[in-house]
């Protein structure tokens, strides 16, 4: 069995996350070839071959070009498996590689099991255990799922990939920065957060002076800076920030994936919440069972 | 300038979900359902794009699915969109995404659209493939995860939503296929008036078979609840005997009350 690992590179690096490629392909047990398309420096320090095309020429993101480079790759590789991380760029890239050589595609696995690959439905609340109807098959992995065991180390065999450039029909303008840090929540022992069960706008100051009480900071999901009721800089999760405070407190959070990978490095986490079926409770070492507007006061009157 | 809005109905994701009978997908019964909220963003901006252009784009919105996708549809025309095709099919949630992107793509074909909108997911099974999978079918080109659009002339300027708070800008020809990330936009409440409005807008009526004939690329072993991790500490019961034990679980556990 052969995996072809797709790496993410982004802003002249290659992104961390792509040794997770590999943490997966050994627990599957398949023989692996990497790709890049980025700049030879920075290769992924990995044994094996490595096919690479260079970035000054195929762009950071062109998902024309770039399925071609991997389209090539894949059958010089003859590849059972084409694996990206379930990313900006890998779920945009997968289904145009899944659809040109008309294979299956299986989202933000999470797991393998018996002949299958899981992934979560419904929030994570189930899982659903997914099979290639297809010979081969496109993989994307969810972030964080497949952790790699220790530091890399390696030098890859490289094989170059070259293409006669073609006009693409999509132009990438550049990148936008995020906006300025109104707060560094990554340096924050204690970071009390708001969810979509704080109901509204008004109701963020009780979460905020608990905050205050254990002398920590805001933090947010992501559909309460959506809705306008928290600025962005608060959010906590994969398009906000990542954070590992002392204490972490999910107040009126579900714990949608995109927010546990944003927190669960954090080493105490308490949730409050209604539901105590909450895919938050996964991560949770106290979950309080209970309305956030009638605990959180509660607890921040014993506090002060 | 034609403009296709597709979107699915999806349970509300605070519920509670079981197993079905079949062991292959979660139990329907028992389920508020509501429009997928990528969806939302999706129609918002095909309505605002209509508002733009001095009312000449048509918007037409469409679903696969069982009678009750026949809700969201309504809400949609309620938003906004001038009419509606309900492809009628009652096994929709046991199709693959490869399955759904040719349903649309089939219907999508010969139509001469200049714009198709989906969400960059459902919240149900979240793939992410099928806004994308279209697109590929029907050889236009697609930028996916869309927090900002800007649309002049033909061309398209996207907003693409990376990790970290970093975004990325591509611009592209229409025909073209946009998939929408939360916050692209704020999508309105129908108002009273449009929702007795929409009551008179055309829903078509297509039986899937019409449209499918594409056989699944992937397929369900099994679904199953996830592992309880269970090592955590559950409080219940009076609100202060909560705060308190919560409290004396902080000295012991933390560094934070000393």
């Amino acid at each position: 069995m052969k995996a072809l690992l797709v790496c993410e590179y982004r802003e002249r690096a290659l992104l961390p996350a792509s040794y997770e490629l590999v943490a997966f392909a050994d627990r599957l047990g398949a023989e692996t070839a990497m790709v890049l398309i980025g700049d030879p420096s920075a290769a992924p320090r990995v044994t094996g071959k490595l096919y690479l095309a260079g970035a000054a020429r195929y762009g950071e993101y062109n998902p024309d070009l770039h399925k071609r480079i991997v389209l090539e790759a894949a059958q010089r590789e003859r590849a059972d498996y084409i694996v990206f991380l379930h990313s900006s760029y890998g779920w945009d890239l997968a289904p145009r590689v899944a659809a040109a050589l008309r294979i299956g595609q299986i989202s933000e696995i999470v797991g393998i099991a018996d002949g299958g690959f899981e992934v979560g439905i419904c929030n994570a609340k189930l899982r659903r255990s997914v099979v290639p109807r297809t010979g081969r098959a496109v993989l994307t992995l969810q972030a964080g799922a497949f952790t790699p065991a220790g530091e890399a180390a390696g030098t890859p065999q490289i094989e170059q990939i070259d293409l006669a450039g073609e006009a693409s029909p999509l132009e990438f303008v550049g990148y936008e920065p995020a906006e300025e840090k109104g707060v560094d929540l990554t340096k924050a022992d204690v970071i009390v957060s708001a969810g979509r069960g704080v109901g509204k706008k008004e109701n963020v100051p009780v979460i905020a002076a608990l905050a205050k009480a254990l002398g920590g900071e805001l933090g947010a999901s992501r559909p309460v800076v959506d809705a306008g009721w928290v600025e962005h800089s608060h959010q906590v999760g994969t398009t906000g920030q990542s954070v590992s405070p002392k204490l972490y407190v999910a107040c009126g959070i579900s714990g949608a994936i995109q927010h546990l990978a944003g927190m669960k490095k954090s080493d105490f986490v308490i949730a409050i919440n209604k539901d105590k079926d909450a895919p938050i409770g996964e991560v949770a070492d106290v979950l309080v069972v209970a309305d956030v507007l009638q605990f959180v006061p509660v607890l921040t009157a014993k506090l002060v | 300038m034609k403009i296709l809005v597709c979107i699915k109905q999806v349970p509300d994701m605070e519920s509670r979900f079981k197993v079905n009978a079949g062991g292959n997908w979660y139990d329907e019964s028992d389920l508020a359902w509501r429009m997928n909220e990528y969806d939302e963003y999706a129609v918002e901006q095909a309505v605002q794009l209509k508002e733009q252009l001095g009312d000449a784009p048509e918007v037409t919105v469409l679903s696969i699915g069982p009678d009750r996708v026949v809700e969201p549809i309504k809400k949609a025309l309620a938003m906004g969109c001038d009419r509606a095709v309900h492809v009628q099919d009652a096994a929709a949630a046991s199709k693959d995404p490869w399955q759904i992107a040719s349903i649309i793509a089939a219907y999508a074909r010969d139509k001469d659209f200049d714009l198709l909108l989906t969400g960059m997911q459902s919240q149900d099974r979240g793939s992410a493939q099928v806004g994308v999978t279209v697109a590929e079918q029907l050889g236009l080109p697609c930028a996916t995860t869309l927090v900002g659009l800007a649309y002049d002339n033909g061309t398209v300027i996207a907003k693409r939503e990376l990790e970290g708070g970093l975004k990325g800008v591509v611009k592209l020809k229409t025909p073209a296929l946009l998939t929408c990330q939360l916050g692209l936009n704020t999508p309105r409440y129908p108002t009273l008036p449009n929702i007795m409005k929409a009551k008179k807008k055309e829903v078509l009526a297509i039986p899937v078979a019409e449209l499918l004939t594409e056989q699944e690329l992937t397929g369900t072993a099994g679904a199953y609840p996830p592992p309880k991790k269970g090592c955590g500490t559950v409080l219940e019961g009076d609100l202060g005997a909560m705060a308190d034990r919560l409290i004396g679980i902080l000295k012991e556990k933390t560094a934070v009350m000393r």
